[in-house]
């Protein structure tokens, strides 16, 4: 830890705002392009620290290259874990990184600068949130709130946050698609009873009518309408109506059919 | 080695007095005072005779005394009970400093319909009663204003504000967690209609609190069953505890001033040397109406866990008002009311004394705080020092 005078590149993430901040010095040999030594000033807690230091550990001795594919979750391993709810100091070590590389490279700083500001609370862009919940597979605001600190402040942009997130996910599901659970006939007959008993029939018995199940054959459910339901003029549509729930909770391609 | 204690704002050790008086209701005396049968009945009068003690030590009638669970079971049916006994008016007033059991409570109000106007402070923590006046109306139900606060020792001019409150015929509400038991309270001087108090404030054990309700003020109970507490409180006695509040309040009553000349003797002794041995360090909080064992202190560049952290390496125990320590993102919501920079507020370390602190636990923090600054400043990317 500490200050290298002569450093090659410098990187600074984080502001006293924020409560966090890091500043990363790297001696680079121009040669090869390794980095020969680095060191880092932290304002922060202990896991903010902590991970500045593993940062510097794990890229002495790398090129530049070798350096940039560090990333937060190598920081977060060689610490062997960090709370949840510290994930951003790794996130801030990763991000000071990239930010002396491309101070070295004389390039614009990377992510943070660029893009369209969702968090005003610790200015965090869309950008930066698209980057770390992809490369982390986060699915939930809390989890990027974490990662990111975006939506920790004073929760405007959750909804945002949520959006962003919904647009990512929908186009690269994480991990396995959710595949409709297939059920055996058995437990297709048990859900649709269950549907019909909690969801179905308390609303009928308001209006003074009733429901019985039939027969279940395949994707067909057939059905009676008892009491004030039995032969009236909205039938049809109460009829529909079951179907659109069975539909939504069991299977997509079940017909309900009613019998006198 | 033991711990030196200076974070007894958050909670205090259980005086060995009140621990003795506790124990036989942990042990032989386990009856149900609600029982008809003397073993069980005769526990009654303990707990009339704790409610007698706590109420001497604020110069209330005994009646006028409910045990709870803890203060934030006081300020939430403090809250309540003023909110519903006045269905009619939809207005709360109370400050951006207040503790999250009333603060949070009234942001709950607030979603039900109701207004609330959430008072500031200036920089030294302190509250412009001109405001209350302006904003105070005959809509306004209850006024919830904290006696001092937790995080800065600030006391508030409550005498003042109650009397600004109850001409306007709104409920004065006061959570004085922080101050029963170490400045002096009397509610026949004060007219306030609720007040708020916790054992575990002022070395009592956790889990037990009280309500002071005026005679006189219209009450609607807040748990809801059995007809304890004359039906104010329902729930089975929690015995034990209320009889160390009972002891723990007649034991602070007897020392009030002896003590917090005391603790203000070794406070102002631990903030003077730290001042003079830490450069870029700063009070936060009015030091003229300040509890007497309270100091905040904010050491700039640098972050308060890490602050913790370090301390915690020679058992001195502390708070802080950093985000870091907060459990969300923010930091402290009572030092950013009061206007104080980012970089003081994420620096910022409370100690908080009790009579069982003593010269030594000082000592302790002010030969090892200067070396803890320099180490952590060196560290930081921030001011660097001269």
């Amino acid at each position: 830890m500490g200050e290298i005078k002569d450093a090659a590149a410098i990187g600074e993430v984080g502001s006293i705002v924020c409560g966090d901040a890091l500043k990363l010095f790297l001696k680079i040999d121009r040669e090869t392009d390794r980095i020969t030594d680095a060191k880092f000033q932290t304002f922060g807690c202990a896991s903010a620290i902590a991970s500045s230091s593993a940062l510097t550990e794990l890229i002495k001795g790398k090129s530049l290259d070798e350096a940039l594919k560090v990333t937060n979750r190598d920081i977060v391993e060689f610490l062997g874990g960090l709370p949840k709810e510290k994930m951003h100091c790794s996130v801030m070590g990763q991000e000071a990184l990239e930010a002396a590389i491309a101070n070295y490279r004389g390039e614009a700083p990377p992510v943070r600068e660029k893009g369209r500001l969702v968090c005003k609370c610790f200015d965090v862009t869309e950008e930066k949130i698209r980057k770390i919940a992809e490369e982390n597979h986060l699915t939930t605001v809390d989890e990027i709130t974490n990662f990111t600190k975006a939506g920790g402040g004073c929760g405007e942009c959750r909804p945002e946050i949520e959006t962003i997130l919904d647009s990512i996910w929908t186009l690269k599901p994480p991990g396995k698609p959710v595949k409709p659970k297939k059920l055996t006939n058995l437990q297709k007959i048990a859900l649709i009873q269950e549907i019909i008993e909690t969801e179905i029939r308390p609303g009928l018995q308001v209006d003074g009518g009733d429901i019985e199940l039939i027969d279940v054959d395949r994707n067909r459910v057939t059905i009676a309408l008892r009491g004030m339901c039995a032969g009236c003029l909205m039938a049809d549509v109460t009829i529909k109506g079951i179907q659109e729930k069975l539909r939504e909770l069991v299977s997509a391609d079940i017909i309900v059919e009613a019998r006198g | 080695m033991t711990e030196i204690y200076l974070d007894n704002n958050a909670t205090t050790r259980i005086s060995p007095e009140v621990l003795d008086a506790m124990l036989p209701y942990l042990t032989d005396l386990y009856g149900n005072p609600s029982s008809m049968h003397t073993f069980g009945g005769q526990i009654h009068r303990k707990i009339e005779v704790a409610r007698a003690q706590v109420a001497a030590l604020i110069n209330a009638d005994p009646d006028e005394i409910i045990f709870t669970s803890c203060g934030t079971e006081s300020d939430n049916t403090a809250l309540m009970c003023a909110a519903e006994s006045y269905p009619h008016k939809k207005h709360i007033i109370t400050t951006r400093v207040e503790h999250p059991a009333v603060l949070n409570f009234c942001r709950h109000l607030a979603r039900k319909g109701y207004r609330v106007t959430f008072l500031t402070v200036n920089h030294e923590g302190k509250l412009d009663t001109d405001l209350l006046i302006k904003e105070i109306s005959e809509d306004t139900a209850v006024v919830s204003i904290m006696h001092a606060n937790n995080e800065t020792g600030v006391i508030f001019p409550v005498l003042e504000i109650a009397e600004i409150v109850t001409q306007r015929g709104a409920i004065f509400h006061t959570d004085a967690v922080q101050t029963v038991g170490k400045i002096p309270i009397d509610v026949k001087k004060l007219p306030v209609d609720m007040l708020s108090l916790s054992g575990h404030k002022l070395h009592a054990p956790k889990g037990v609190g009280a309500l002071y309700v005026r005679k006189g003020t219209r009450f609607k109970p807040y748990i809801i069953g059995g007809h304890q507490e004359h039906g104010r409180r329902a729930g089975t006695e929690n015995i034990a505890s209320i009889i160390g509040l009972g002891r723990a309040c007649e034991l602070a009553g007897g020392n009030l001033d002896e003590e917090a000349t005391y603790l203000k003797g070794l406070r102002d002794r631990l903030e003077n040397t730290l001042l003079e041995r830490c450069p870029d360090a700063m009070v936060n909080g009015d030091t003229v109406n300040r509890l007497p064992n309270t100091s905040n202190i904010s050491f700039e560049y640098i972050e308060g866990e890490a602050i913790l952290l370090r301390l915690n390496e020679y058992n001195i125990c502390a708070s802080s008002g950093s985000a870091c320590t907060s459990g969300s993102l923010e930091p402290s919501h009572v030092l950013r009311a009061m206007g104080i920079p980012f970089s003081a507020v994420h620096g910022s370390v409370r100690f908080s004394l009790s009579r069982y602190n003593t010269d030594k636990d000082v000592d302790a923090v002010i030969n090892v705080m200067p070396g803890i600054i320099q180490d952590l400043r060196r560290l930081s990317p921030f001011g660097r020092e001269k």
